[in-house]
């Protein structure tokens, strides 16, 4: 019990609850505009690759890390146009084009740094994001080093949470996406464009993804390492699910996970001896099932999800 | 004059193979770009890519052990495909099963070969098939999307795996390497030529293909399996199991899968490590997606998959062009089958007549 408080107690565990959550954010929020406007996005795990490649490649190379950040995004909004013409426009199988994209993505971005660094045996490093310290707040004790301790990144995220919030329940913009995700007759009915809604959806949402990665190059650490994504895309495709398509929950999942794996990293410390390290590196994914079969059966999935649509089509 | 998109009832064999062969030769010819980009000339590279492939006795033997997993994987793919089982799982279930054959044959059982290989066959199958069959009746039973289950059970068992082997299957001899202790002599599978890595699992998987393909055309398995996969609902409304059927798809699916890991435990290294696969799972999509989802056209697309892999290896020890190059080639290909798919759907018609009001 000691242990728990300890951990719970402890201002740097919830620094690194956020700094653990802060990818996922980005990652759950692109992932949940492309299904709001009715496509699924598996090309989120290469998007990762990509966006922590690319941004990291560019401030290696002389960009600012914002100049970084912006190639990260834009890096992902290609592939996520590349998934558009795919799913949207040839209505092909979102499913199939999803897990190739992840496959591009990754294997350009692999190709990429290969070439562009044949020769290094440690990876090079670049000057990552520092923590926004705010004077007066930073010295709070417990919440001004859990909260006041992150890096710009981390605030981009939280706001990002807000604009998509608002975009989606306040502005017409947002209610055409939600439509063209469930009901995409209708909004063909009002003179709007479903494919045009849909491929911005899918090029925004997969900008967003690529910041999540461009989050662990340029922020969690600072260089690129094969397979440092990890599953974190996938982890972000049942966040979405957990969060019932709605940008408020999808703080909270990728919050609450986030500190659930900073926990486990912690007891991993304090019980390490008796149980294998590796049980403990698997309770993210297995959480991640578990919320997805808890949440199932009552996800209310938008109703047009996995749907092609063809102009003038009826149901 | 315009152009009109007609849909197509059945596209022909001719036109499917066409698709295929067309998606492959684009995917090599986008990555003449990467490969000149890398400071390569791409008809050299490629020439290199042929020769390490197919050059020599010895290339094709790498080309063929390379081959084996990916013809396991790919039919466990095409095999729940074609039921609409989105199965992504293929990579843990080939460590399951891997896992599944070294707990068998490295000292549990004392068998005679002719016995012991069959256990572990088994062993194997049923290992990855259950681990696709869970994932399934999380599906039937609470509606949990199986596609995130099987990507996430990748993750999962790869660690268990590594538990497993730092742990009690740890080898005492392998000079603190992370590694099971090896299968037993008897169940270890024979070269098929003396010297030449190409082992017994090429076999096992030419006839997996043979025997899926039967199930598919002849078999009333094939028949529900088909009616699911097409329509889940008219399936159901006509009498057929669908639950029932997507269960044993799960079982045969993971099986397959399965079955790659035991190939390569008993055919390639002897001993399991967390490097056993180097993406077979994933590719095997690949394998089946150009194979047009038919058994024996998977193995003619594992084939050339391995044949990248394997090429591409050769010419970057030549060149010191990356060898990334082949999983670029491997994820165009699965783009550009998808987009041929589109022309099997549709006939792309040239209209002469004006436009009808």
């Amino acid at each position: 019990m000691d242990v728990m408080l300890d951990i719970f107690g402890s201002a740097n565990f919830w620094a690194a609850a956020i700094r653990i959550a802060t990818p996922l954010i980005f990652g759950v929020l692109g992932a949940l505009i492309c299904e709001r406007a009715g496509v699924l996005n598996l090309g989120i795990e290469g998007i990762f690759v990509a966006g922590a490649m690319a941004g990291w490649l560019a401030v290696y190379l002389g960009a600012g890390l914002w100049g970084g950040v912006l190639v990260a995004a834009l890096a992902g909004a290609m592939f996520g146009l590349l998934h558009a013409v795919l799913t949207v426009i040839l209505g092909l199988s979102q499913h199939v084009s999803g897990i190739g994209i992840t496959l591009l993505a990754t294997s350009v971005s692999y190709f990429t740094y290969r070439t562009a660094l044949p020769s290094v045996t440690s990876p090079p490093r670049i000057v990552p994001f520092q923590p926004v310290t705010i004077p007066g707040l930073t010295d709070i004790p417990f919440i001004g080093p859990a909260l006041f301790s992150q890096t710009p990144l981390t605030w981009l995220a939280v706001a990002l949470v807000a604009l998509v919030a608002f975009v989606l329940y306040r502005t017409p913009l947002g209610l055409a996406i939600r439509a063209v995700g469930d009901n995409p007759a209708s909004v063909e009915a009002q003179g709007l464009s479903v494919r045009g809604l849909r491929i911005g959806a899918i090029v925004a949402g997969s900008a967003l993804m690529a910041l999540g990665g461009a989050f662990l190059t340029m922020s969690a650490f600072d260089a690129f390492f094969f397979g440092m994504v990890n599953g974190r895309g996938w982890i972000c495709i049942a966040l979405v699910v957990f969060a019932s398509w709605q940008p408020g929950k999808a703080l909270l999942g990728a919050l609450l996970f986030g500190a659930f794996d900073a926990f486990q990293i912690r007891l991993q410390a304090e019980i390490g001896q008796v149980v294998p390290g590796q049980v403990f590196l698997m309770l993210p994914y297995l959480l991640s099932i578990l919320a997805l079969v808890l949440v199932a059966r009552k996800a209310d999935y938008p109703r047009a999800l996995l749907q092609p649509w063809t102009k003038g089509q009826r149901h | 004059m315009s152009l009109r998109l007609d849909p197509r009832a059945d596209a022909s064999i001719g036109l499917r193979l066409a698709v295929s062969f067309a998606s492959g030769l684009v995917a090599l010819l986008i990555v003449a770009i990467p490969v000149m980009a890398a400071g390569g000339n791409p008809f050299s590279a490629y020439l290199l890519m042929a020769q390490g492939a197919f050059g020599s006795m010895f290339a094709l033997s790498e080309t063929l052990n390379r081959a084996t997993p990916l013809i396991l994987t790919g039919l466990a793919a095409a095999i729940a495909f074609r039921a609409r089982l989105w199965n992504i799982g293929a990579e843990g279930q080939l460590y399951m099963g891997a896992l599944a054959a070294v707990l068998v044959g490295s000292g549990f059982l004392q068998l005679p070969p002719a016995l012991m290989i069959p256990a572990i066959m088994i062993a194997g199958f049923l290992a990855g098939g259950l681990m696709m069959v869970v994932p399934t009746i999380l599906k039937q039973r609470f509606g949990a999307d199986e596609v995130v289950i099987t990507l996430l059970l990748n993750f999962v068992v790869i660690l268990f795996v590594q538990m497993l082997i730092e742990g009690p299957l740890k080898d005492p001899l392998a000079m603190g390497w992370p590694q099971s202790v090896p299968l037993l002599a008897e169940a270890r599978f024979d070269k098929l030529i003396p010297r030449l890595r190409t082992h017994w699992g090429l076999l096992v998987g030419l006839l997996a293909a043979i025997l899926l393909w039967l199930m598919v055309r002849k078999t009333v398995l094939g028949f529900e399996i088909k009616a699911v996969g097409e329509n889940k609902a008219a399936a159901r409304f006509a009498g057929i199991p669908v639950d029932g059927t997507m269960l044993k798809v799960a079982l045969i699916s993971g099986g397959l899968a399965g079955l790659a890991g035991v190939g390569e435990v008993a055919g390639v290294k002897f001993y399991l490590s967390a490097d056993l696969s180097p993406g077979f799972g994933y590719s095997g999509i690949v394998v089946a997606m150009l194979a047009g989802l038919s058994p024996i056209g998977s193995v003619l697309a594992a084939i050339f998959i391995a044949a990248v892999f394997v090429g591409a290896d050769s010419m970057s020890r030549a060149t010191g062009i990356s060898s990334y190059i082949a999983d670029l080639v491997v994820a165009l290909s699965l783009l550009c089958v998808l987009v041929g798919s589109f022309f099997l759907r549709f006939r792309l018609i040239l209209d002469n007549r004006k436009a009808e009001a």
